[in-house]
């Protein structure tokens, strides 16, 4: 098995790529596939660290559980955290494409008084 | 070299430059399509890390699910899909952003993976493979310790949902 740290590298400079694209991209789509690159970098993170960490056997309902894999679940719900947030965010672009027939983000001022 | 750690480096090696295509295409299709192929890359991370769960709803989601949405959204907001976008802004803001991501690694490197490396025998084990008994035991965490998080997720999905449908409709009023 690699060491973990070669997980947080890939994780680390995942985020960071999510990052440079979140800085340089204009376009809200753009912006959004940065968003979850970001997110897939914390996912692998958990997934990492549930794999690794030392057992910890806890009775949950009369069954011996590893509470080491929370975080596969905690990952579980950023998948789902991202899904219901790619699915708003692009309802929000589409509706900024019908009033303003652009989506770069650095235009938008559509809340601005 | 293990077999492990070449997999370990080919899906890394998938992932990021996926990632940094993502990023750096102009065309924003394509970019999609290299979304869906760092979303793969991370699957294959998954299965690596013993978490084949992940990777399974890793690929029936981000893959399956959300590339599609996201591609829906390029074609319905981009009236010539195959146009070269003005995506990245200036030369010179772009350096800017790279040195600031570039640091960000380095910080990140510096302040957690480093110091990792000395002080993780108490926390850390070797890997153990994962068996059918995994996948129960995750389901036991779901519904018994994080029940609470499992149906707030599910109201969140349901909003996003309606939120979702209400947002894009169009105004016929």
């Amino acid at each position: 098995m690699p060491p973990i740290t070669w997980y947080m590298y890939v994780s680390a400079a995942l985020f960071c790529i999510g990052l440079f694209g979140m800085m340089t991209r204009r376009n809200a789509i753009a912006l959004l596939m940065s968003i979850e690159l970001m997110l897939n970098s914390a996912n692998v993170n958990l997934a990492a660290f549930s794999s690794y960490a030392k057992e910890h056997i806890v009775s949950v309902g009369g069954r011996q559980v590893d509470m080491m894999l929370s975080g596969q679940v905690f990952a579980l719900f950023v998948i789902a955290l991202a899904a219901a947030e790619a699915a708003v965010g692009l309802a929000i672009v589409i509706n900024v494409y019908r009033s303003l027939r652009h989506i770069n983000a650095d235009e938008i001022n559509l809340m601005k008084w | 070299m293990t077999g492990y750690q070449i997999a370990f480096i080919a899906a890394a090696l998938i992932t990021i430059v996926s990632a940094v295509l993502v990023v750096t295409v102009r065309n924003i299709l394509r970019a999609a399509l290299f979304l869906a192929f760092a979303f793969l890359g991370v699957a294959a991370l998954y299965v690596l890390a013993n978490a084949e769960l992940l990777a399974a709803m890793q690929v029936l989601i981000y893959v399956g699910a959300i590339t599609v949405l996201i591609m829906f959204a390029i074609v319905l907001t981009q009236q010539l899909m195959g146009a070269k976008l003005t995506q990245v802004t200036r030369v010179k803001a772009a350096l800017i952003a790279l040195a600031a991501s570039g640091a960000t690694f380095a910080f990140i490197v510096k302040t957690f993976v480093i110091p990792f490396k000395s002080a993780n025998s108490a926390i850390l084990s070797s890997p153990k493979p994962s068996d059918a008994g995994v996948l129960r035991q995750i389901a036991e965490l779901l519904l018994q310790p994080y029940v609470v998080a499992f149906e707030l997720a599910s109201l969140v999905l349901l909003a996003a949902l309606v939120g979702a449908i209400v947002i894009s409709k169009e105004d016929r009023d």
